[in-house]
């Protein structure tokens, strides 16, 4: 029996698992899960963008959450109003938008129930390879930037005044996470990416004295969630991504019964 | 606008000294509402400048023009050369998600470990530099902040505030820490606070703020002014918010 579409799916899982971390605690720290929901339902726009202008879909789906990050940048600074409530508009129309726009393509044929919660177990080689590659690419620029990132979510203006560019840093950390969201969705979905970033990260909170502690032992958990959830997902024939994620929220309550760290 | 405007600012009167700070005419409004009007102020090295005011005087408008956080609507703002600002915030709130203790906080501002303990030695709480910043009493909060203003090794502080959350005994014991640095650093001082009686004896200037610059001078001259007087009641009396002072 051939089973390297585990391995594949494994490579994909771990991939992401590995960003989970970092960029996961920066979001429970800067309360940015619904910032995250919102730019993962973006994807699916993307993907009917994709189809409609016979594009790449990794590409469109890639393209559209960096246009749907900047959208939300610009309006967040406009301040139209709270950020919450613009989010709130935002994520689910993109969402509904996605769902119109796919049903509206002639002749359109989509796995939707794989756009939602992850088609992992159909993952091909090039969609990891490009996984790794972007992957590389967002911890590298987490590497570069995390003591600015760090000292940003304690305080912009102290941060400001220490030299940090606040606005470049704020900018390239949601950057990054639409980059991650884009990828991410062949894990878990539209629904589910932006609990496999954040549930590990919390998770880790507990055992954690600083905030590199944090980062690193949430790419650990995300990790073992990818190991349970493929696992459970291979004897008990469930679904991958949703798996995935309840192994995290698993861990997470079995965290939640250890005392805390600080 | 910033910075640049060196060459051509008119020399002030202060024998061949250049302020670290310049601010000139500086405005600034929201929605229409003018919250600064013309206000100058100039600090000049090793001075101890309290910037005082009722609740929504713009002073924290002014401090964040001085420190460059702000872009003023009109006016402009002259940085000496070589200018390093430590700044201490009014408040510092951590997310209870954010494990975060003493040394990695300041390890934001200064890498190397030995010059951090130095600076909480000087702020006099060395001893809490593994604890969680969470943990920490408000007293202690401003003294950890005051360290990290101290790692930059400024010329000029700011504080804002710097005794907020403080009771009264540890207010007294940090305006006295304040002055001791200033006077072991020589460090220009700018400082907001909305009491002048605590920061009298420290303080070698006072400029009272409401909107407009009410009054400037020493604190005796600023406590006697009709102006301060009006803005706060006598100067026996203490610091109430009520404000009846009308502008045009």
């Amino acid at each position: 029996m051939n089973i390297d579409f585990l391995y594949f799916a494994l490579a994909a899982g771990l991939g992401i698992a590995l960003l989970a971390g970092p960029l996961g605690s920066l979001m429970v720290w800067q309360r940015m899960a619904y910032f995250g929901d919102t730019l993962a339902h973006g994807a699916l726009l993307g993907v009917a963008i994709g189809l409609w202008l016979s594009l790449s879909n990794d590409l469109a789906v890639l393209l559209t959450c960096l246009g749907l990050a900047g959208l939300l940048i610009v309006l967040q600074e406009l301040h139209l109003l709270a950020t919450d409530t613009l989010l709130g508009i935002l994520s689910h129309t993109a969402l509904a938008l996605g769902l119109v726009a796919l049903a509206l393509i002639p002749g359109a044929r989509v796995n939707m129930e794989g756009l939602l919660f992850g088609d992992l177990l159909a993952i091909s080689k090039t969609e990891v390879f490009t996984i790794w590659v972007l992957a590389g690419l967002v911890l590298a620029g987490l590497g570069y930037w995390w003591r600015q990132l760090v000292a940003v979510t304690v305080h912009e203006d102290l941060a400001q005044v220490e030299g940090v560019p606040v606005r470049r840093v704020k900018t390239m950390q949601k950057l990054m996470l639409a980059t991650v969201v884009a990828v991410g969705m062949k894990v878990a979905g539209v629904l589910l990416i932006t609990a496999l970033l954040i549930i590990p990260a919390a998770s880790a909170r507990r055992f954690s004295h600083n905030p590199e502690q944090m980062a690193i032992l949430g790419s650990v958990i995300a990790a073992l969630a990818v190991l349970l959830g493929l696992t459970a997902s291979w004897f008990l024939d469930t679904p991958a991504g949703p798996s995935i994620v309840l192994a995290g929220g698993v861990l997470f309550g079995a965290a939640s019964l250890s005392p805390k760290a600080d | 606008m910033l910075d640049k405007s060196t060459l051509n600012q008119p020399k002030l009167p202060t024998k061949g000294i250049e302020p670290l700070l310049s601010l000139r005419g500086i405005e600034k409004h929201y929605d229409g509402q003018t919250v600064l009007d013309h206000v100058d102020i100039d600090l000049m090295p090793g001075r101890l400048l309290s910037l005082i005011g009722p609740s929504g005087c713009g002073k924290t408008t002014l401090v964040k023009i001085a420190l460059g956080l702000l872009k003023p609507d009109g006016g402009e703002v002259t940085r000496a050369a070589g200018l390093r600002i430590g700044y201490m915030p009014q408040k510092l709130v951590i997310d209870p998600t954010l494990p975060l203790r003493v040394d990695r906080f300041l390890q934001l501002a200064e890498h190397d470990k030995t010059l951090c303990l130095e600076a909480l030695t000087e702020t006099g709480v060395a001893h809490l530099i593994n604890r969680p910043l969470r943990a920490l009493s408000g007293g202690e909060t401003q003294r950890v902040l005051l360290a990290r203003a101290l790692l930059r090794k400024p010329n000029l502080l700011v504080l804002d505030e710097p005794v907020q959350g403080v009771d009264v005994t540890g207010q007294e014991a940090l305006y006295q820490l304040i002055a001791d640095i200033r006077t072991h650093l020589h460090c220009g001082i700018l400082m907001v606070s909305h009491d002048l009686h605590l920061v009298m004896a420290a303080t070698d200037e006072v400029v009272c703020l409401n909107r407009h610059v009410c009054c400037h001078g020493s604190p005796e001259q600023v406590s006697a002014d009709p102006a301060f007087v009006e803005l706060f009641g006598s100067r026996q009396a203490l610091y109430t918010h009520h404000h009846d002072h009308h502008h045009n």
